[in-house]
């Protein structure tokens, strides 16, 4: 469990940055701009651009830092200062991501209908023979889980852009629902929506990556 | 409950927000069926394999001029 990078509280955060302590500055520089640079793409066209989103955030931080209110946690503040620059940034590439409504192709199933039974058939709605999902091993070697993990930075990046804001923001920096809510301008209900679709996927490529790695695992003598 | 059901409620049910007969219903579905089951299981961990992603960074290049700003801004 490597990278649990503890940030001292808030208030000690905001008063070290005042201080102009550089080494706090450089803490919460590496502890962010990873996930910001990833947020940012989902607004803006290329990587870049996302990076100079990140840059300008973090430059804005810097001014701004003095006249921090402390009516949200520091990193909030930090995100929406990102998310409203690389927004404006995205309107200029003409790439806005609105969220006040959900896209037809957002909505419907996330598993594939051939997967069950078919309507007027004995058990419909079920899954079909042989399309149940069976118990996964994710590989605890670390250089397989390393795989694993690339196999899922794949599929984010192939994400429709709203999904992956969404996911990046829920599950891989670890945001609450409501935070979400807030820094995009969407529903509880829609949010869930599209986070649900996003995981729907991501699983599909886990299943479609761990079924066929199964029999390579099983020739390494998995007894 | 039907698995096609099923599968589109996880999310909900992981963010207890199922209304709870639908939520007693999910629950009930469970033991019925080892797909649902596994489904659900490989969702758990979906989730906890992306919450490891080390994110990408940004470049030394722009990370060192990040830091002369911050020192020059406190000047």
């Amino acid at each position: 469990m490597a990278g649990a990078r503890e940030l001292p509280p808030d208030q000690v955060l905001v008063q070290r940055l005042r201080d102009g302590d550089e080494e706090t500055f450089a803490l919460v520089l590496n502890a962010w701009s990873g996930s910001m640079l990833r947020l940012a793409m989902s607004f803006v066209s290329t990587k870049a651009s996302a990076e100079e989103a990140v840059q300008d955030t973090w430059l804005a931080v810097i001014r701004g830092i003095s006249d921090f209110e402390g009516r949200s946690t520091l990193k909030t503040w930090v995100y929406r200062i990102l998310v409203n620059t690389a927004k404006a940034r995205g309107t200029k590439e003409s790439r806005t991501v609105p969220f006040a409504s959900l896209l037809p192709e957002e909505e419907g199933p996330t598993v594939d209908a051939s997967r069950f039974r078919a309507p007027g058939e004995e058990y419909a709605g079920h899954w079909a023979v042989g399309q149940e999902p069976r118990p996964w091993h994710i590989p605890e070697d670390h250089v397989l889980r390393g795989e694993v993990r690339e196999v899922i930075t794949e599929a984010i990046d192939e994400l429709p852009p709203r999904l992956r804001t969404v996911i990046t923001l829920r599950d891989v920096a670890g945001y609450g629902s409501e935070e979400v809510c807030s820094l995009l301008e969407i529903s509880p209900g829609n949010q869930r929506v599209l986070l649900h679709r996003a995981r729907a996927l991501l699983r599909r490529k886990l299943e479609e990556y761990l079924s066929g790695t199964h029999h390579v695992a099983g020739g390494r003598g998995r007894a | 409950m039907n698995c096609d059901d099923f599968v589109e409620l996880v999310t909900e049910f992981l963010e207890g927000a199922l209304p709870e007969e639908d939520e007693r219903r999910f629950i009930e579905h469970l033991p019925e069926c080892s797909g649902c089951e596994s489904y659900l299981d490989q969702f758990r961990q979906t989730i906890a394999t992306t919450g490891e992603l080390t994110p990408d960074d940004i470049s030394p290049e722009a990370r060192q001029q990040l830091l002369t700003a911050f020192r020059d801004w406190q000047r």
